[in-house]
């Protein structure tokens, strides 16, 4: 970890033998004074909340994998032993389980961060493209992970997500049958999703590695989006930021507890305690919360190609973002246009969620009502067109509205230093509070 | 500053929770034709509430008598009814292997067996090690007597539909309910209003009277109180039986609400010194 000169000095003779061979407690040390922005807010807590979630899950999991049986035959009556037998299992399932939910909620929290603060731009970009290749691995671990239950969920989701691949010209039926080891989702499918969702975690823990070190490498941004200057701009790590991180910590758990012993269901589906049957479609086949958004996107156009390239390009036009906002600007405090955009770029991401969980059919916004074979329908936007219009705009945020604002936004006037911003005149100050 | 910040947070994380807990709960069917869903005040709903140990106990009395004919309960062993938090845990048999009435339960059923001298497949009583015999040999016989529908396992059933226990009891009492006439049965249909559809596969299981309740004893706080028998109408048998299969599906209830509330209270004593060793270290210091 570079970017600031070591202060370390080994006091033991055992220590400093150590660290001839293996710095590994200076890097240790180097890590807990690492000179950060003095004014990061509590949304920059998110990243230490993230790599929480990871150990929770990778806990949890370890030990669930050590009484779970990945036979299409056995699995679902596995997990039921865990939530009755296993001596708190019913822990263990509902932490994992919640925890993915919570994993996703923090990561969402983070992103918008990184969005709003401009967090992506020179020299982060390395950073951010880190990130969002670890947002991927993450959907795909999560994904792997729903089918383990095989719950009718389980099962469905998963024949609906491979059978994207079947999409592909030319090759898409070969490629399919090679993802699933078989015709269809079956058991050869269930081994390599378990096998896979044991592996990915720690390719995601590799990621963060390397997400972290990019960052000690040039530093962290903060919410003026001015880069450090003098000593007076930053603070050490410890016990600063420690201490806000561990607050912001435990008020996380909190809401993750009420979860987990409260409403431990209320983030699943009611169809996956029934265990999978090939042979039944569910009525409505929906993912998990935190890939509505995705849904609804893959939804917005008729064609299953189409849509299956629009929710990828969802994905892949954040592996650009930075070379898409070409404003010299980092953060959204001192850009007032793209602050609004951004904002409604927000609610789009929530509609988003709305119309996947929605049936496209139906009425989401009532206009009016219309008469059809005698009886009273309701009639207005539905969540097909709702979710096109927040297809279009969400798509427009990155490939229209931040690479123009780049070219024409004037920004506001922003302080000289970090420093400045925060002991500045008081006058100064207030403007800046009020921003 | 920071308290504002961290309102904006608590505020921003509310909302967003709301909206998606919101959304996984907007899927789920309708209500077909005039009837109205009732909401009774389950013992266990809330976040202190715990079950109802004498209604259970009927209950798990009308799954043996009505449902068990044709619906399995396949996830559970006899050993189960008598776990801490089941309907018959008694705190002298912390095994509930031992527990008198489980050992009773379990040989009022006939389980099929393997003799380990001939091999033979043999018909045994009960033992509380064994799970509940399934009324049928397979899913192709349990669809050739039931005109083709699979009676589904009961086990988790009050958290496999959507609704949970609230669905369960309505679609127990809406039998009779008029039917509408645009809902059109064939023969081997019934008219339900709380089922998708309006239409299901089984017959009203209920009637007034069907079985007969006897006094339950329920362990109290060390004392053993007699819960007189209430009178076996449809709206009782559906409750309790309702109340048994709420625990079937979520044995751990009790035992989850209670570690969860000391550690919210541990969690929220340690936010609270952690607040104030932030407030502390961050003293001199302006941002």
């Amino acid at each position: 970890m570079s970017g600031h000169p070591s202060t370390y000095e080994p006091k033991y003779a055992a220590a400093k033998w150590m660290d001839q061979r293996l710095p590994i407690i200076r890097m240790g040390a180097d890590f807990m004074t690492f000179p950060s922005p003095r004014n990061l807010n509590y949304w920059y807590t998110f990243g230490g909340i993230l790599a929480l979630c990871l150990v929770i899950q990778i806990i949890s999991g370890v030990i669930l994998a050590m009484h779970y049986v990945p036979d299409v035959d056995k699995a679902f009556a596995s997990v039921q032993r865990i939530r009755r037998d296993v001596p708190f299992g019913w822990l263990l399932q509902s932490m994992h389980a919640v925890g993915a939910s919570m994993f996703f909620l923090a990561v969402y929290m983070h992103m918008f961060r990184g969005l709003y603060y401009g967090s992506y731009k020179a020299p982060r970009e390395v950073i951010w493209i880190l990130g969002c290749a670890i947002y991927l691995v993450m959907m795909a671990t999560a994904f792997l992970g729903y089918t383990l239950p095989w719950g009718q969920m389980s099962f469905w989701g998963a024949t609906v997500i491979t059978g994207f691949f079947g999409a592909v010209p030319v090759v898409g039926e070969s490629l399919q049958e090679w993802l699933l080891g078989g015709f269809s989702v079956d058991n050869a499918t269930l081994n390599r999703f378990f096998a896979l969702h044991y592996l990915l975690p720690f390719v995601i823990a590799a990621l963060v590695g390397l997400h972290v070190w990019a960052l000690h490498h040039v530093g962290q941004n903060n919410p003026i989006g001015i880069s450090e200057k003098t000593k007076e701009d930053t603070l050490s790590f410890h016990p600063f930021y420690t201490v806000k991180d561990a607050f912001a910590i435990a008020v996380f758990l909190i809401i993750f507890a009420i979860f987990l012993f409260y409403l431990p269901d209320a983030l699943g589906h009611a169809d996956n305690y029934i265990e999978a049957d090939p042979l039944k479609t569910p009525a409505h086949i929906v993912p998990e919360w935190y890939f509505l958004p995705f849904y609804a996107i893959l939804r917005a156009v008729p064609s299953k190609l189409f849509g299956i390239l629009l929710m990828l390009g969802a994905i892949v036009v954040l592996f650009v973002l930075p070379w898409l906002d070409t404003h010299k600007v980092r953060s959204m405090r001192f850009r007032p246009i793209a602050k609004w955009f951004f904002i409604i770029f927000i609610v789009m991401c929530f509609i988003l969620g709305w119309c996947g969980a929605g049936t496209p059919d139906d009425v989401a916004i009532r206009l009016g009502s219309k008469l059809v074979d005698g009886h009273d329908v309701p009639s207005g936007i539905t969540f097909y067109r709702l979710s096109q219009i927040a297809t279009i705009y969400y798509f427009a945020y990155f490939l229209i509205v931040l690479p123009v604002l780049g070219l024409v936004e004037k920004p506001l006037k922003r302080p000289d230093s970090i420093t400045k911003a925060v002991l500045g005149d008081k006058a100064h100050g207030e403007t800046l509070a009020a921003t | 500053m920071a308290f504002k910040t961290l309102k904006t947070l608590m505020l921003g994380g509310t909302v967003a929770i709301a909206s998606i807990t919101g959304i996984a709960f907007a899927a789920g069917g309708g209500i077909v034709g005039d009837y109205k869903m009732k909401h009774p005040d389950w013992s266990f709903n809330g976040a202190f509430g715990q079950y109802d140990r004498a209604s259970m106990q009927r209950g798990y009395q009308v799954y043996r008598e009505v449902c068990a004919s044709c619906h399995s309960l396949k996830y559970l062993a006899f050993r189960h009814l008598g776990d801490e938090d089941g309907p018959y845990y008694l705190e002298d048999f912390p095994n509930s292997s031992d527990n008198p009435y489980v050992k009773n339960f379990a040989a009022d059923w006939t389980v099929e067996d393997i003799d380990s001298e001939t091999g033979d497949v043999i018909d045994r009583k009960g033992t509380p090690a064994d799970y509940f015999p399934s009324p049928f040999p397979n899913d192709a016989a349990a669809a050739a007597s039931n005109g083709g529908a699979i009676p589904p396992d009961l086990s988790s059933m009050v958290k496999a539909r959507t609704g949970g226990a609230d669905y369960l009891y309505n679609l127990l009492i809406a039998y009779g309910t008029p039917k509408p006439d645009d809902v059109e049965l064939t023969p081997g249909l019934y008219f339900n209003p709380v089922m998708d559809g309006g239409k299901i596969s089984m017959a009203a299981p209920l009637s007034d009277g069907i079985i007969e309740y006897e006094p339950t004893e329920v362990v109290d706080h060390g004392e053993t109180k007699i819960v007189p028998a209430p009178e076996a109408t449809v709206e009782q048998m559906a409750k309790d039986v309702t109340n048994f299969l709420a625990w079937t599906a979520d044995p751990k209830l009790e035992k989850r609400k209670s570690v969860g509330l000391m550690t919210i209270i541990y969690l929220l004593i340690l936010s609270i010194l952690l607040f104030f060793s932030y407030k502390r270290v961050w003293r001199n210091v302006k941002h």
